[in-house]
């Protein structure tokens, strides 16, 4: 065991003082320390994308990061994106477009979608597809995320012409 | 699926870092940037550091510059950096369209240019790129630096001229010419995997006839290099479907390959062949594409 260190992690803007081994992953910390379980763990070595969470804006794969590394970096997890029982917009195409069956994977994708929109809301299909590359479902074929993704931007599309 | 416990650095220059890491790399300490291979490793137990010198708190190592006729990437240049091309073409376009073939977007958010180079994965984009276009890695520990040519610093399977207590700051890639025409194929079995085989090649024309050849391969031995026979089968000679033919036969016939449970040596060949006879045809047509999958 190597020695725990206390520091401070800004999740959905709430400050969190928790002690982790420096070898504990962000993904880890989230569930177990901040009680932030919507941050699902499924590969554990960056394959499968479940544990996206944003990092200064950024996607990444929270289990390729140490929690002592993410000290004085803004996180946002899917506890982030629904406002008390309203879902956000992303959320609410995933649930029209019937984008999730078992929803394992959903946090992350969802996530990994939300930065990539503010990255770029107007991604091309072929953007789109290319994005979703980045995690694994092993339900829907992937199809009904595409059209989920496709109906934000497409409603963005419109508030901006 | 858990790593192993080790000690946490975090310097905020880069003198404090490589203070810490002349100390701690007897016993197995090193350098952590975007962690996108090594975090996996540790994961797997393949890499067991002891010490990590975490430099991601050191802003003055995103720097991505240029000095007269070279491209200089500080060693916190993460990947996704390059979609947004900076880069005067064709070098621009060439790392660009590079770029895109490294894994999954949110990966290229944090893993770095100078990380792969360290690693020196033979499957790694970058590593090919910098061996091509024989570029340089700026090494250093806490007393000194040094130049190394790309064509001494890649030595076996994910092994390097680097020390334990050196770090690699930067990497210097020439500018290419304006008129420098390049081509990038890479085989990979599905989206983000790593390739199984790829080829950079890069040429210019005068008078009709092809000059400046480079031709490297990656993902196909144990570390990327230029194949000189292959490159010189087209060197002043005019574009054609048969040049092209021959120098990706005779790329193929140079190769030492790797070779695992799913690809002998016939089919490494193979792939090779085809890598560098499809760069070669990008390149005489200008059209960038995407990553061939395999069916």
């Amino acid at each position: 065991m190597t020695p725990h260190s206390d520091i401070q992690l800004n999740v959905n803007s709430e400050t969190y003082t928790v002690r982790v081994e420096p070898r504990k992953t962000l993904a880890d910390t989230l569930r177990e320390d901040c009680g932030l379980t919507g941050t699902h763990i499924g590969c554990e070595h960056g394959v499968c994308g479940a544990c996206t969470v944003l990092v200064d804006g950024k996607p990444v794969r929270s289990c390729l990061m140490f929690a002592v590394q993410a000290e004085d970096h803004p996180i946002r997890t899917v506890e982030s994106l629904a406002l008390g029982d309203q879902l956000n917009a992303l959320q609410q195409a995933f649930c029209d477009q019937h984008a999730l069956q078992c929803g394992f994977c959903t946090s992350g994708f969802l996530m990994l979608i939300t930065g990539a929109l503010e990255k770029n809301p107007v991604m091309s299909d072929e953007e789109i597809v290319e994005l979703v590359s980045s995690n694994l479902c092993r339900c829907t074929g992937y199809v009904n995320i595409i059209k989920a993704v496709q109906v934000v931007r497409d409603q963005h599309l419109k508030t901006v012409s | 699926m858990k790593p192993a416990g080790f000690t946490y650095h975090r310097p905020s220059s880069l003198e404090a870092a490589l203070d810490i890491l002349f100390e701690v790399a007897p016993d197995g300490g090193r350098i952590i940037a975007g962690g996108q291979s090594l975090v996996p490793m540790m994961a797997l137990r393949v890499a067991n550091p002891s010490h990590l010198v975490d430099i991601n708190e050191i802003p003055e190592l995103n720097s991505l510059r240029f000095d007269g006729d070279a491209c200089i990437i500080g060693a916190l240049t993460r990947h996704a950096q390059f979609e947004d091309t900076l880069v005067p073409a064709p070098l621009g376009a060439l790392l660009g369209q590079v770029c895109r073939q490294i894994a999954h977007y949110p990966i290229r958010e944090r893993g770095t240019f100078c990380g792969s180079i360290a690693l020196a994965d033979p499957s790694s984009e970058w590593c090919l790129v910098t061996a091509t276009l024989d570029g340089f890695i700026l090494a250093r520990n806490k007393f000194k630096e040094r130049l190394i040519p790309a064509r001494e610093y890649f030595q076996g399977l994910m092994s390097t001229d680097l020390q334990a207590d050196e770090m690699v700051v930067e990497v210097r890639l020439p500018l290419l010419h304006p008129s420098d025409k390049f081509g990038f194929v890479e085989f990979t079995r599905r989206a983000g995997d790593l390739a199984m085989a790829m080829a950079l090649v890069v040429f210019n024309l005068k008078d009709g006839r092809m000059d400046n050849v480079r031709i490297g391969i990656g993902g196909a031995e144990a570390y990327p290099r230029r194949m000189e026979l292959a490159e010189k089968l087209l060197t002043h000679q005019s574009p054609s479907e048969s040049v092209f033919e021959a120098a990706a036969q005779a790329a193929a016939e140079s190769l030492d390959p790797l070779v695992d449970n799913q690809t002998d040596a016939e089919f490494r060949k193979d792939l090779v062949r085809m890598v560098v006879k499809r760069a070669l045809q990008q390149a005489h047509q200008d059209a960038p594409s995407l990553a061939l999958s395999s069916f």
